[in-house]
């Protein structure tokens, strides 16, 4: 029985949300004008400055090949990113509308339906993206479609869920005793209230996209070398682990900084929902 | 004196939430903190096991004769549960719904009683419960919380607030979760335990439970005490003008004048014919029928579980029934689909317990009144701030939203939004269970002069016999999804026919 | 809200358990059953024929030699004809040969499997040793504050980078693991280690909050006002808690780990189903990926089953 009179004022958000969400726009201008943050071309070779430790001419290092391995990793941001959006999104949507229809479907069809989604669920997302680059091949769309195949799953079944929560909630059960039309009441409740959790999964969901894109590269799945993708500079840096370790610590280090960014400001935004 | 207290504060950061209260309790005494939420009675409690989350001060705090101002950690471990124990409101969550309810009252005994063997803690065990008269106690000992009935549970965890022996006892709201009738039975052990020497300090909120069993009582507002002194007096001649508004909250019988019942004035609006309906194995609703009036109020009084929600349901037609029909203004209702009962939705409207529930979490007050309004006729601004002032709200509360304000704003709004759709019949299911006593008697004159500007026929649910006493021309009596009696308001408070009702009576 | 007072019925417990069960090992046979069509149709849309994938484009085979290895495998069957015999053979335990090795699937499988288990195996160890540790001494605000900062940049780091930070800093920099064998206990911490971290990140978040959240629950309180102190609490009751958090994280931890293994295998250089999969996936050798897909289902289901199970325990309401 409390009595609850409180002014919900608009906090401003705190230092770590600023800082990781200067941190992703700075990663977005990388992917589109990789231009600003670096005049060295990524695929330029200079065999005389091959396996140079990082200085100021080099703030990465160079590879075996004497090519920057900072401007690889610049450069390299437009594939991560596009990537890791680009799954995210298709998995989203494709997700909502198979939980948004199996939640508001007459029981069989529900049950069917969850059941396949919990058969999916039944595999971890990377051997599911594995499985679908053995049947398409590898290649840099193919990440894409694969890892957005693995990832639908998970959305599905939050969806899902989700709907079903709605779908019993007392607000729409008032909504259907005003007298308001079934269609009007999925629009306006339903969805809207389904998407919310999704968004946020979907914010955590680019950093693991982003993994998941650079470990498949780093099998040898994705794109080909040379190309300057995060994933296989990784694999390239994995021989030179003796003589040039730089190679492989520095993109790792900013795949991570990414998939912390991505968190936090996820995190926020569930927090403000 | 098993507690002696003089001028105790509680702080929270900057916030004072106790202010200077001193009180005592001897033992075979009651003394009952009476208070709203948000009064500090809680706080107080807490301060006397040492498990207030604030800083404490004090000129005196004396438990058991004991100076326990200076206690660490260490010391008050060594009071809780030995000297001092403490009953929280709702065994369901008060014991932990993993461990056997055997287990949860053994751990007093294990944490005091080092030495002790398993056999002498299990018979300790038995021993415990059987003074709180749990029936079977071998039996129940094995059993989960769940698995028992609420005043069974309850007793439980009196029991292992009693099982290492203390000579002080805290309840904190030990009925509020309670049907009426086991709230007596549990009001009845703590009365005998107190006879048996225990000092109880009571928290409350419910005046009724207080006048039974306190001798003395506080009433508290705002962290401080405004009132006290022996329960009768203050009960019955009150001082402070605090006291004064709390006592009049308290709903009263509507007066044989006020009652409209037996005038042939109201046409029927609504009629339920035989209802029935069953869950499964479990028959919640069995052969209900009445009838309500244009500008009446029909009250559904019964405890939980006795089908009163489902009735709602079916009047309303979101549910259909198994059997029997519901019939609105004389045609049919509830054998109708639901595109054939959508237009006509608006002339039956709901209001629920749980307001905040019942709205869309992100949406506005204007807008969620605007989305009914939708419905009747067009939108207009005027039309929504009309309806709003009809409940009481103003213009700042439209572009708020149901989070920003308090139970009892948040009520106001639903009725807003069921008025919107211009009703003839409102179906009230528990409206203001959840609210404050002050609040409580806001919305209930609100409802009672809303059926009188606009001759609203009311079928008004509640577990509260006074509340339904205050409102209702007729009463339905429900017990285990039957109707055990039917009448006019007054001839069922004033002669009740069936044992049940007369025990609905005696409780209150 | 008031509660009933009507008593909740004791069923008999045994009957219950036991068709509850019943159900569960049905559901494990609709996950394989399901995964195993799934993975099968889904091999069938691989472009080209299997058998000139197999052989590669530089095979110089002449074609009634590809015809005949075509009709060997019964590859010119309508499709449902396949479908069937597919699942008879599943029945019978025989996942059929690998294009690439010639040797049954169930043999390559279960030649690698012993590797994996043990990397995985120790991996659950480490993993709970250190979540666990974290969740219990971990208490004070900035401690919290540090140890959810190291958690969220372990759950965040790809395993193979660490794994790759490990062997250079610890195997060439400091001489401690040997980097080249692959046998020994010595051989796996490593592996093993990097596998675990990301697990322990988020297990060691989840079990603390756990035991925070149920440290506020009105129990909680009833419990302190019974005397007991912290260690009190999260032994007789937090911990229990905070055990049923922990099981929902099963699912991601299992996959985490065979995903992760693929990875962490490469990485090391160790044998493994790991090394087996990328093989067979690189190789288009569909078999062996079929075989795959289906014992990782059969796992799958039969880790939910126990979790299940371990659910039931764990709180008793879930029992009537």
């Amino acid at each position: 029985m409390t009595v609850l009179i409180g002014l919900r004022t608009r906090k401003p958000p705190k230092v770590g949300v600023v800082v990781a969400g200067v941190f992703l726009a700075v990663l977005f201008a990388a992917a589109l004008v990789p231009s600003l943050f670096t005049s060295l071309d990524p695929l330029d070779a200079e065999i005389s400055q091959a396996l140079a430790a990082p200085s100021a001419a080099h703030p990465f290092g160079t590879d075996q090949s004497g090519r920057d391995v900072f401007a690889r990793v610049v450069y390299g941001a437009r594939y991560s990113l596009l990537v890791g959006f680009g799954a995210s999104a298709i998995a989203l949507i494709v997700g909502l509308i198979v939980g948004l229809v199996s939640g508001l479907s007459p029981k069989p069809v529900d049950t069917v339906l969850g059941k396949i989604i919990v058969v999916l669920m039944a595999f971890p997302e990377f051997l599911l993206a594995l499985l679908v680059i053995a049947i398409i091949g590898p290649g840099e769309t193919s990440l894409v479609i694969a890892i957005s195949l693995a990832a639908i799953p998970a959305y599905a079944r939050v969806a899902r869920s989700q709907t079903l929560v709605v779908k019993g909630s007392s607000y729409v059960r008032s909504a259907t005793a005003l007298g308001v039309p079934r269609l009007a009441t999925i629009v306006r409740h339903v969805i809207p209230n389904t998407l919310g959790p999704l968004l946020v999964m979907a914010t955590i969901g680019v950093g693991t996209a982003i993994v998941s894109a650079a470990g498949l590269s780093f099998l040898g799945l994705g794109p080909a070398a040379p190309t300057p993708e995060w994933g296989v500079i990784l694999s390239e840096g994995r021989n030179l682990l003796d003589r040039a370790p730089w190679v492989a610590a520095f993109p790792g280090l900013v795949i991570t900084a990414t998939v912390i960014a991505t968190s936090v400001v996820g995190r926020a935004l569930r927090g403000r929902s | 004196m098993s507690i002696r207290v003089k001028n105790l504060s509680v702080r929270i950061g900057s916030a004072i939430v106790v202010d200077g209260v001193s009180f005592d309790v001897a033992p075979g005494e009651c003394l009952a903190i009476v208070g709203e939420s948000g009064s500090g009675k809680t706080m107080t409690a807490n301060a006397l096991l040492g498990l207030s989350p604030g800083r404490v001060t004090a000129d005196e705090l004396l438990i058991d004769g004991r100076d326990a101002r200076s206690y660490r950690e260490r010391d008050w471990r060594a009071v809780r549960g030995r000297t001092a124990a403490l009953v929280s409101q709702d065994a369901l969550v008060a014991l932990d719904p993993l461990r056997r309810v055997g287990a949860e009252v053994a751990e007093t005994v294990e944490v005091h009683g080092r030495g002790m063997s398993r056999a002498e803690v299990g018979r300790r065990v038995i021993q415990s419960l059987e003074q709180v008269a749990v029936p079977d106690a071998e039996v129940r000992a094995r059993q989960y919380p769940h698995e028992l009935s609420g005043g069974l549970r309850q007793r439980a965890l009196i029991a292992s607030a009693l099982a290492a022996g203390p000579s002080i006892l805290i309840a904190d709201e030990p009925t509020t979760a309670l049907d009426v009738t086991v709230q007596a039975q549990i009001l009845a052990l703590f009365a005998h335990l107190k006879r048996r020497g225990l000092a109880v300090l009571l928290i409350s909120h419910d005046l009724a439970v207080v006048g039974r069993i306190a001798d003395r009582v506080a009433v508290m507002k705002d962290g401080a005490f405004v009132e006290t002194g022996p329960t009768a007096a203050v009960l019955a001649n009150p001082q402070h003008e605090y006291t004064q508004a709390l006592l009049a909250a308290v709903p009263v019988p509507k007066t044989a004048a006020q009652q409209s019942s037996g005038q042939p004035g109201g046409d029927v609006v609504l009629v339920a014919t035989g209802l029935s309906k069953t869950y499964g194995a479990r028959a919640a609703v069995t052969d209900v029928s009445f009838e309500v009036r244009h500008g009446q109020t029909m009250g559904i009084v019964g405890e939980s579980g006795s089908g009163k929600s489902t009735v709602a349901r079916l009047l309303l037609g979101l549910e259909r029934p198994d059997a029997g029909t519901v019939l609105l203004g004389g045609s049919e209702w509830s054998s109708l689909t639901e595109s054939e009962r959508r237009p006509q939705r608006g002339r039956i409207q709901l209001i629920e317990q749980d307001p905040f529930g019942a709205f869309d979490p992100r949406w506005s007050v204007a807008r969620i009144v605007g989305e009914a309004v939708a419905l009747t006729e067009p939108v207009t601004r005027d039309r929504v701030l009309e309806l709003l002032a009809q409940v009481g709200l103003d213009e700042s509360h439209a572009s708020r939203r149901p989070s920003q304000l308090s139970g009892g704003q948040r009520q106001r709004v639903a009725i807003a939004r069921a008025l919107a759709r211009r009703p003839e019949i409102l179906v009230c299911d528990e409206p203001v269970s959840a609210l404050d006593l002050s609040i409580q008697a806001q919305v209930l004159s609100l409802l009672g002069a809303l059926q009188r500007d606009l001759g609203l026929a009311l079928v008004f649910i509640s577990h509260d016999l006074g509340v339904i006493a205050a409102l209702s021309d007729d009463i339905l009596v429900m017990k285990d999804g039957a109707v055990v009696e039917h009448g006019a308001a007054d001839a069922v408070l004033r002669d009740p026919q069936h044992a049940f009702t007369r025990e609905l009576l005696a409780a209150r | 809200m008031k509660t009933s007072e009507r008593p909740a019925e004791l069923v008999k417990k045994r009957g219950g358990l036991g068709l509850r069960l019943l159900g569960h090992l049905g559901g494990v046979l609709l996950v394989v059953w399901g995964a195993a069509t799934a993975g099968f149709f889904a091999l069938k849309l691989v472009p080209g024929d299997p058998v000139e994938v197999m052989l590669g484009v530089q095979a110089q085979v002449s074609e009634s030699v590809k015809a005949g290895i075509r009709e060997d495998w019964g590859l010119n069957d309508p499709l449902p004809v396949q479908y069937f015999e597919y699942l008879g053979r599943l029945v019978r335990g025989d996942l059929g040969t690998s294009y690439q090795l010639r040797e049954p699937v169930v043999s390559v499988i279960t030649a690698q499997l012993p590797a994996t288990l043990a990397l995985t195996g120790l991996a659950i160890v480490f993993a709970l040793a250190i979540a666990l540790t974290t969740a219990l001494f971990v208490r004070g605000e900035w401690m919290t504050r540090l140890a959810s900062s190291v958690e969220l940049v372990l759950v965040s780091s790809p395993s193979f980078w660490i794994g790759l930070l490990f062997i250079s800093f610890f195997a060439y920099r400091l001489h401690w693991f040997p980097v080249t064998s692959t046998d020994g206990l010595a051989a796996l911490i490593l592996p093993a280690l990097t596998l675990a971290l990301p697990i322990a990140g988020i297990l060691s978040q989840v079990l603390r909050d756990g035991l925070t959240r149920a440290a506020d629950q009105p129990f909680a309180l009833t419990a302190r006002a019974r005397g007991l102190g912290y260690r009190g609490l999260v032994a007789r009751h937090t911990l229990r808690h905070a055990a049923a958090d922990g099981l929902t994280l099963s699912g991601y931890i299992l996959g985490t780990l065979i995903g992760g293994a693929v990875l962490v295998e490469t990485v090391f250089g160790r044998p493994g189903i790991g090394r087996v999969t990328l093989r067979a996936v690189i190789d288009r050798d569909l078999p062996v990926v079929l075989g795959i897909i289906v014992i990782v289902a059969i796992a799958f289901a039969i880790i939910n089953l126990l979790v299940d199970l371990a659910y039931v325990l764990l709180d008793p309401r879930l029992r009537s």
